[in-house]
């Protein structure tokens, strides 16, 4: 059974009289333990389509199924408690709270779930190690390299032991050596815990690293090959 | 974690967290600082009431109170105390007194004033009277034509201490009577208009001239508690039934005073509300400020599953915590210049002399009542809260996309 199924869905934008089909009529499945690459030029629905799986939008029609769960039968508190237990995030930047150091960034989803103090600081501690962070587990955001913030927000994203991790262009804002580093970090943790993964990107280096590419042209589908 | 977080939040802007304490400050130290200034001034004038000749309670002949004529007299004030001396608490003091309107004049002026037949000795603690006088000598009890005046009369008379004062009145019998006192000694009061309204004479000699015998106007009886005046007033009331005589408490007496202090609470917790909004714009415009800045953390926080009742408390509790700090450092900067205050009085004599005419002494010794720092702090937390939670809902609602889109 498929982790993720994208079931016909649209979405229209509104901007004054135009209006923007930024998805169009989207069928899409993914197995557990994907390493799947949204691509596509700018505008072509990539964001829109990963908000619709992380539930953080919804679609006009159609219906987004994950783990199971039947989005258009959700309402926004249990959609808030399916992405706190289920989907981990790490967006373009800002992914981490600027108040908390690097260790208390990968706890505070542990906090939201309510696992116990002692156990959030061990495993938030291992996670950190396994993105190679451990020495800076105590610096603020503001003191850790762009790659180093969005390793934190990796490590973060999978210390909840979600069913997918969604990451919309995470090497957008890095250069390409740091990119890399982060991208096989991920493929790392997607086949050691067989997370799976979708993550959107430009970037010609990041697909190459995707075992399923899927191309968006104006909200649709142009092409989805596995490799 | 929550409270750390909080922490941590507010001393991100410390500039804006400082001045909303510094709102907060300001705002709870006024409503407690003056408060008690106006608590003291209140205090005051209801002291200057029933020294003024007042007293908690007071006794008349039938009559006398809606018509202070002579004709109206307690016969035997002795009798009436001894009935009534049960009722008293412990450290009451009295004083019976003559008391009627008279003319006063000598070679250049004439005045209408109050004359005053006391005996001397009962006057400590009951009247300002008994305090004694600031120049010359007290009458006595004994003094045939010995008369105390107050410094504004004298002024205003042009006369001084050894001159004859002439006073002219009606007596028992309907008929005009007038004696010649000679001016022994000069009072002063805090209010020029007391020193112009009454003049003294021994009791006995205001008898003989008015033709009393014995007779007195009235009973005053001043009490260690005012609060007990009520319950006291009652008491005298049932030992003295069925006799000829009335029974007055400063309420009734000072009718003004009464309804002043009545409104006065009320007035402070508009005084309160006043001072509050006030506050609350600076509030409101700073926490919204706070959260708009902050849009794409509680985006964040949004999507990784904080349910939107967390994020208004977790604001909720950063508006609580510099309520708190500014609300306790409001105290503190209150109460300690009250106590200051307290110490030596504070002078008021700038505006004294349009204080004077309202019953106020220009210098206030500030009063501070527990109800009103609670009522203060109350108004405060729970308001300053109340008013948080616009910013707080604002902040739960903003959504994930919402925030990504704002940059
Ligand atoms: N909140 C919105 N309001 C109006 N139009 C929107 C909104 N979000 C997206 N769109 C429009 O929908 C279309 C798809 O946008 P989307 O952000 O999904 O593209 P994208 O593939 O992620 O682009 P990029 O590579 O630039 O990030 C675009 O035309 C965009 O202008
Ligand atoms: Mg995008």
């Amino acid at each position: 059974m498929p982790i993720v199924e994208v079931k016909g869905v649209d979405k229209v934008y509104h901007q004054g009289d135009t209006a923007v089909h930024a998805l169009d009529n989207i069928h899409l499945s993914m197995d557990a333990g994907s390493f799947a690459a949204i691509a596509g030029p700018s505008g072509s629905g990539k964001t829109t389509l990963l908000n619709m799986i992380g539930g953080l939008d919804l679609p006009d029609h159609g219906d987004v199924i994950v783990d199971g769960r039947h989005f258009s039968e959700m309402n926004q508190s249990q959609l808030a408690q399916l992405r706190l237990n289920r989907i981990g995030f790490v967006f373009q930047a800002y992914n981490l709270i600027p108040v908390l150091s690097a260790v208390e960034n990968v706890e505070y989803v542990m906090l939201l779930q309510g696992v116990e103090k002692a156990e959030r600081r061990d495993r938030a501690m291992a996670m950190l190690d396994e993105v190679g962070l451990t020495e800076k587990y105590d610096n603020r955001p503001a003191e850790l390299s762009g790659g180093q913030q969005q390793r934190v927000a990796v490590a973060r994203a999978i210390v909840s032991n979600p069913a997918i991790v969604l990451a919309d262009e995470p090497t957008a804002n890095l250069d390409s050596k740091t990119g890399e580093g982060l991208l096989r970090i991920m493929a790392e943790m997607n086949e050691r815990r067989n997370v799976t993964f979708i993550f959107s990107t430009h970037d010609k280096m990041v697909m190459d690293y995707a075992h399923r590419l899927v191309l968006l042209r104006d909200g649709m589908i142009d092409d989805d090959r596995s490799k | 974690m929550e409270f750390q977080i909080a922490w941590r939040n507010i001393w991100r802007n410390p500039r804006r967290t400082v001045i909303i304490m510094i709102a907060v400050i300001i705002g709870v130290w006024t409503m407690i600082a003056l408060t008690s200034l106006m608590r003291g001034m209140v205090a005051d004038m209801l002291d200057r009431g029933i020294a003024t000749l007042t007293g908690d309670i007071k006794i008349y002949p039938a009559g006398f109170h809606d018509d202070p004529s002579i004709s109206f007299q307690i016969n035997d004030a002795d009798f009436v105390l001894s009935k009534i001396a049960n009722a008293f608490p412990e450290d009451t003091q009295y004083a019976s007194r003559v008391r009627v309107n008279a003319i006063a004049s000598n070679a250049r002026h004439s005045a209408g004033l109050t004359l005053v037949g006391i005996d001397p000795g009962q006057e400590k603690g009951v009247s300002f009277i008994g305090n004694g006088v600031l120049d010359g000598r007290m009458i006595s009890r004994d003094d045939k034509n010995a008369i105390v005046v107050g410094q504004a009369l004298l002024e205003k008379f042009e006369t001084r201490i050894g001159r004859k004062l002439i006073l002219m009145s009606q007596d028992r019998q309907n008929e005009i009577t007038s004696k010649a006192y000679k001016i022994v000694g000069v009072f002063r009061s805090k209010l020029a208009s007391t020193e112009k309204q009454f003049v003294f004479v021994s009791k006995s000699s205001a008898q003989n001239m008015l033709g009393m015998e014995n007779g007195v106007s009235e009973i005053s009886i001043v009490l260690a508690d005012h609060e007990k005046t009520g319950r006291v007033a009652e008491s005298i009331s049932t030992a003295l039934n069925g006799s000829d005589l009335e029974i007055y408490t400063w309420k009734d007496l000072l009718p003004m005073l009464k309804s002043y202090m009545e409104v006065f609470d009320g007035f402070i917790v508009l005084w309160f509300l006043v001072i509050f909004v006030a506050m609350a714009f600076g509030i409101v415009n700073t926490m919204l400020m706070a959260v708009y800045e902050r849009m794409r953390e509680f985006g964040l926080l949004k999507a990784l599953g904080m349910k939107p009742a967390l994020i208004l408390r977790s604001v909720l509790i950063e508006s609580g915590i510099i309520l708190a700090i500014g609300a306790f450092a409001g105290n503190l900067l209150a109460i300690g210049l009250v106590m200051i205050i307290a110490a030596t009085g504070i002078d008021l004599s700038a505006l004294a002399s349009g204080l004077e005419y309202a019953g106020v002494s220009s210098i206030i010794y500030p009063e501070l009542v527990l109800k009103d720092v609670f009522l203060a702090n109350g108004v405060v937390m729970v308001l300053g809260l109340a008013v948080s939670i616009y910013p707080a809902v604002k902040a739960s609602r903003i959504t994930p996309v919402e925030a990504m889109a704002h940059t």
